[in-house]
């Protein structure tokens, strides 16, 4: 079933003390749709979503109204579960960075290239073998906006435990950085340590 | 209309500043001042100004308010006025004289003000200072602070951003006490944490200031609202980088247990927000990040120091009683960037 939690006019942390007293009572299967009025409150509920290994969404209504989704799956509950347990054997990952340094796929024709890496991103999703992390920067920054095309996909893929990080000196670049809606915001620093730890780093 | 009751405290102290990033968009559009006796302003994003008077004496002016964060009325003055305090003495000055900042509710019980202006006057005295008048403004909401001014030898003036690679940082307070009030406010903090809480942001940080003035420290600032990542960050100026052990930092035990219940407040996601691409963790648990974000009110120094000097500089503020100790070092590699490691 699916519940309600209306936190909107009130401050942190109340939206996520209101929500989590309805997770308690949820079962494998529901989800609860939160209402907050403003973006920190919804990058407050996905902190907690993701420590809690909980499916997330958000939609933007109004620029004062959001919607969190949260839904408890069999994945959340066995992730929750299997966290110790999977410390021990070797990451089926193998650690594998996908990284996304334009918006567009391959050169040629813009139109095109755009449509490519929105199909990428969703092949990306259909894969067996599921990636560690996806880096996002210059162009690929616009890839983890809001109202980005590729934005369903890239949420999908973090909700499933796929570390999503965008170059924080690119959203500013091109002066985006308040419209990131998916994964974290990340660093230079942290973006080469993740290339030289990385078992295998694709490319498109 | 039906009446609102009146609520006391909804969420205050360093958590209810402004965001560190809205804050910065405004302030760079401002033009500047220019005035060669001015050794400190906004330039140096410090929270006091320092103004050479003589060649001996500079002045040093702060001013701090905010709303309560905790619901007694007597420790909010005193808290308030300890953090309004703590400017002086982070920068190395002493406090001269201080002005009430008030504003409060007309239908309000004035013998709630009376205790709030009772706490604050006591730690003005406590500080070795003289409170010389105020101001006061009918509002819907509460909110109480001082406008302090110190002197000091220009000569010594501590800047918040003068450190030197290879120093190490130490913290004179535990943090988490915006988490501890945060979770007070929804009844799920224990008497034991708050009251941890309360003793750490009623303390002066005068006591700090003086014990730590022989070692001679390169830097200093009080962490507050920005958190400690933040005001580390200024102290780093983007010329140094920094290394924090986490499992070093000094902090209220509880605070992490509550962030991870995620009683966390809008304050401290801003203040990630603000800082994602200045600090890089390895191995912290998401508890302790939260910890090092957390907007402290009233926090404690965080001291650049020269390494030959650490070791004596901790004890002697260990001697103060409250949880303190050597938490990192500036680092000449990664400029502009914090590394958060165990």
């Amino acid at each position: 079933m699916q519940h309600h939690v209306d936190a909107r006019g009130k401050q942190c942390p109340i939206p996520v003390v209101e929500t989590k007293k309805v997770l308690a009572i949820m079962n494998t299967g529901d989800s609860v749709v939160v209402s907050v009025d403003n973006p920190i409150a919804v990058q407050n509920l996905l902190k907690m979503a993701s420590q809690k290994h909980l499916a997330a969404q958000t939609e933007t209504l109004a620029p004062d109204h959001y919607h969190v989704i949260l839904a408890l799956t069999e994945d959340s509950l066995s992730a929750t579960q299997a966290q110790s347990e999977t410390l021990c054997i070797p990451d089926a990952r193998q650690n594998t960075v996908v990284v996304l340094s334009s918006d567009e796929m391959g050169s040629g024709d813009s139109v095109l290239g755009k449509a490519l890496m929105k199909a990428f991103v969703y092949a990306l999703t259909e894969q067996d073998q599921l990636l560690s992390t996806i880096l996002l920067y210059n162009g690929g920054a616009k890839l983890s906006i809001e109202g980005a095309a590729t934005l369903a996909d890239l949420q999908l893929l973090e909700s499933q435990g796929v570390e999503v990080l965008t170059c924080g000196t690119c959203l500013n670049h091109y002066g985006i950085a308040d419209q990131l809606a998916v994964g974290s915001v990340t660093n230079m620093y942290a973006i080469a340590e993740k290339l030289m730890q990385a078992g295998k780093v694709v490319r498109p | 209309m039906e009446k609102q009751p009146i609520v006391f405290c909804k969420g205050g102290g360093c958590t209810a500043k402004l965001g560190p990033g809205a804050l910065a968009h405004v302030l760079e559009k401002l033009p500047p001042f220019q005035d060669p006796n001015l050794l400190i302003g906004f330039d140096h994003s410090d929270d006091a100004a320092v103004y050479k008077l003589t060649d001996d004496i500079a002045m040093v002016q702060t001013l701090d308010f905010f709303p309560p964060m905790v619901e007694d009325p007597y420790l909010f003055g005193q808290i308030a006025a300890a953090n309004a305090l703590s400017d002086i003495y982070a920068m190395g000055g002493t406090v001269k004289t201080a002005l009430n900042i008030v504003c409060f509710p007309k239908q309000m019980d004035l013998n709630i003000l009376g205790q709030i202006l009772q706490g604050g006057a006591e730690k003005v005295r406590e500080a070795g200072g003289i409170l010389a008048g105020g101001h006061s403004i009918a509002d819907t909401d509460v909110k109480y602070g001082l406008s302090v001014t110190g002197i000091i030898d220009p000569k010594k003036v501590l800047a918040n951003n003068a450190c030197q690679p290879g120093d190490y940082l130490l913290l004179t307070k535990p943090l988490g006490v915006g988490i501890v009030c945060t979770a007070s406010r929804v009844g799920e903090a224990s008497q034991e944490a708050l009251d941890a809480a309360i003793q750490s942001m009623t303390t002066l940080n005068k006591y700090a200031c003086e014990a730590l003035a022989p070692f001679a420290p390169h830097a200093c600032t009080d962490v507050t609202g920005f958190g400690l990542l933040g005001h580390l960050n200024e102290m780093l100026n983007d010329k140094h980088g920094a290394i924090l052990h986490w499992n070093a930092l000094p902090h209220i035990p509880q605070a992490a247990a509550y962030a991870d219940e995620f009683l966390l407040t809008a304050a401290a996601q801003r203040n990630r927000n603000h800082l994602n691409d200045k600090v890089s963790f390895t191995d912290t648990p998401f508890a302790m990040e939260e910890i090092l974000f957390d907007p402290q009110t009233s926090g404690g120094l965080l001291v650049s120091i020269a390494p030959e000097h650490a070791q004596n500089a901790l004890a002697a503020v260990q001697a103060l009683g409250l949880p303190c100790g050597i938490i990192g070092q500036v680092t000449t590699e990664h400029p502009g960037i914090i590394q958060v490691m165990p």
